[in-house]
């Protein structure tokens, strides 16, 4: 059995765990068996909606502690849960909960493990996982030689599969440690998509020179609906949040559409967004090396285009 | 207080990716090699700063690879640190890594134990985690923010879009990131004591790994850019929504 781990907060589910559900249901197709889900917590969505992604039944644990993460709680309920069940394959969501579990996950069941994953497995001939490594500059495919293997997909990568099935729930009981950790603040940003789970993003450089010029940004990132983001320079200054940051030693992302403004396109800088599905470049330097990991670009200043694709967008959709 | 830093060694982040031996291996060719960012940036650091605060505080380096990763680990000694463990082992499936880091780690009875988020090379994120499991021992992935208060630890870490703060007891795990400390840069002094601490080097005693990497390939390279007019936006978005269906 596949077992897809379900990520949850604030008792709502998260987008990454409908995607996780889609990828286990495809490899439990390719493998001839069930893929079911495991809830640990309380939430406000329906349960047996997670059968539209392909889960057969819901393994829950509504145990209201477990609503406050805690890595070490929680690799140790899973664990128990999966021995349990007699699941062969565990997947998680590579986000932060996700990657912060499975490796101890794996420890515990003796299961080879491999983060990252961004396709299905080749089962022709043992069990190989290919995943991006060198910050998605190239692939490894990865063997797992033990009985019970442990995967982590990459966001965007394999992509939410919606039908019409409906999930069993089925309530189980697994004791839970007593967690060490009090959590004493959270501090979300309100309204917003948070930028790991965004379709839409668009990010601005040290071309816009100065936080006054964002205003241009965030226009059009409303126009579309889109997260912002930012490049390192900008948010080592203070321009923008530190929250905002992509790139190798910032935040890692794979939306549908990045729109990159006066970012000069750094080989660290790329490395957080070269996984995105398409790639928008406004730069005043036709030269700039980001022209090259684009699909479309714009030759000019931001200060001109950025309003006038707004423009555009919005025109477009009052036109549909 | 003893504070244990799982210091790795990776590729330059400019360094060409390329594979050799039928795209089986990595080739490091010219490659420069360098401490893994997150490890000296922010774990390393922020290990040096307690200390500075504290004096009383002893803080060991390991690092589980051959000798060539003896330069590295010399240069995290001259940033700081009072000793460092090397352990022989090549093999760099996180599994057996991880084995071995808890082995030193059972051993040496740390208060606090830093890895970095992740490796700018192989990107398992996996080490923190693993060691979570194997030591039995609270683990806050993703921190930005500690402080020690006797053997109280307030960390903050990062949540999907935003920041959480808590409060637990040591002993702790943490995978640090930006925000954990600030980039340092080695002094001459640091250089000359890093050549006299101890290193110690321990053999391998962890053998038998659960994966095997079977082959590298580079991606498909993009077709081209194309290039829109700066002054025929409606042409970008409808390429947008009809072309790339992404808007
Ligand atoms: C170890 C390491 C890790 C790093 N990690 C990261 C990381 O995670 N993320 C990251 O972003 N960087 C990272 N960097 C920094 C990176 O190397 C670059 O310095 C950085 O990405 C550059 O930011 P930028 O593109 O905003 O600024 P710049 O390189 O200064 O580029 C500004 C661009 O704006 C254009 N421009 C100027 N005016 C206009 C205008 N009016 N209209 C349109 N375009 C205009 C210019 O042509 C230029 O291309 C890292 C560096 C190192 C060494
Ligand atoms: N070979 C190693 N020796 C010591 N520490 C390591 C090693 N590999 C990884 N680490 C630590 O674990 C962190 C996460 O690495 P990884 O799980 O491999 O992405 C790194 O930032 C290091 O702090």
């Amino acid at each position: 059995m596949v077992l897809i781990y379900i990520d949850q907060d604030d008792q709502e589910i998260k987008k990454a765990s409908f995607e996780a559900i889609s990828y286990g249901a495809a490899l439990a197709k390719q493998l001839g068996t069930s893929a079911e889900a495991l809830l640990l917590g309380t939430v406000k969505d329906n349960v047996s909606d997670l059968g539209k992604y392909g889960a057969s039944k819901v393994h829950q644990l509504n145990n209201i502690a477990l609503n406050n993460f805690d890595a070490s709680v929680h690799a140790n309920v899973v664990a128990a849960a999966a021995k349990l069940l007699g699941a062969t394959v565990l997947i998680f969501a590579h986000n932060i909960n996700g990657r912060a579990i499975a490796p101890a996950v794996a420890v515990k069941l003796s299961a080879g493990i491999v983060t990252g994953a961004c396709a299905l497995p080749n089962t022709d001939t043992g069990f190989v996982v290919t995943k991006t490594v060198f910050s998605g500059k190239a692939f490894a495919s990865i063997q797992i030689d033990t009985p019970v293997k442990v995967i982590s997909i990459n966001q965007n990568s394999f992509g939410v599969v919606v039908g019409d099935g409906t999930a069993t729930i089925q309530h189980i009981d697994t004791p839970v440690p007593a967690s060490k950790i009090k959590i004493t603040a959270t501090d979300k940003i309100k309204g917003e998509v948070p930028l790991t789970e965004a379709n839409l993003v668009v990010s601005g450089g040290r071309g816009l020179k100065g936080p006054e010029h964002w205003g241009i940004l965030l226009d059009l990132a409303k126009s579309l609906g889109a997260s912002t983001a930012c490049s390192r320079p900008v948010s080592d200054a203070d321009w923008r949040p530190h929250h905002e940051h992509v790139g190798q030693t910032g935040i890692q992302i794979a939306p549908n559409l990045y729109i990159a403004i006066g970012i000069s396109g750094a080989i660290q800088h790329l490395a957080g967004v070269n996984r995105s599905k398409t790639i928008v470049v406004i730069n005043k330097d036709p030269e700039a090396p980001f022209f090259k990991a684009a699909d479309y670009g714009v030759v000019g200043d931001a200060f001109e285009i950025v309003p006038a694709l707004t423009a555009a967008i919005l025109k477009s959709k009052a036109g549909a | 207080m003893k504070i244990l830093v799982c210091i790795s060694k990776t590729p330059d982040t400019t360094a060409k990716i390329a594979f050799t031996e039928g795209n089986t291996k990595f080739d490091e060719n010219g490659v420069q090699w360098i401490i893994n960012p997150y490890d000296e940036w922010y774990s390393l650091v922020k290990a040096i700063v307690l200390k500075e605060k504290d004096p009383g505080v002893i803080i060991h380096l390991i690092t589980v690879g051959g000798s060539d990763t003896e330069p590295i680990i010399r240069k995290a000694l001259a940033l700081g640190g009072d000793e460092a463990i090397r352990v022989n082992n090549t093999n760099t499936d996180s599994m057996v890594v991880a084995q071995e880091i808890a082995a030193i780690a059972k051993e040496g009875a740390y208060d606090l134990i830093l890895t970095g988020k992740e490796t700018i090379d192989y990107n398992s994120a996996s080490i923190g985690s693993m060691l979570c499991a194997l030591l039995d021992t609270t683990f806050i992935p993703n921190a930005i923010a500690l402080d020690i208060n006797g053997t109280t630890a307030l960390v903050k870490r990062e949540i999907d879009g935003g920041e959480e703060s808590c409060e637990t007891s040591l002993p702790i795990i943490l995978s640090c990131q930006k925000g954990m400390a600030e980039q340092r840069i080695p002094n001459m002094r640091g250089i000359m004591a890093a050549r006299t601490k101890p290193l110690k080097v321990v053999e391998a005693s962890i053998h038998n790994a659960t994966t095997a990497i079977k082959k590298f390939d580079m991606p498909p390279p993009k077709s081209g850019v194309k290039l829109v007019d700066a002054g025929n936006m409606d042409e970008l978005v409808r390429l947008l929504k009809e072309e790339a269906k992404v808007i």
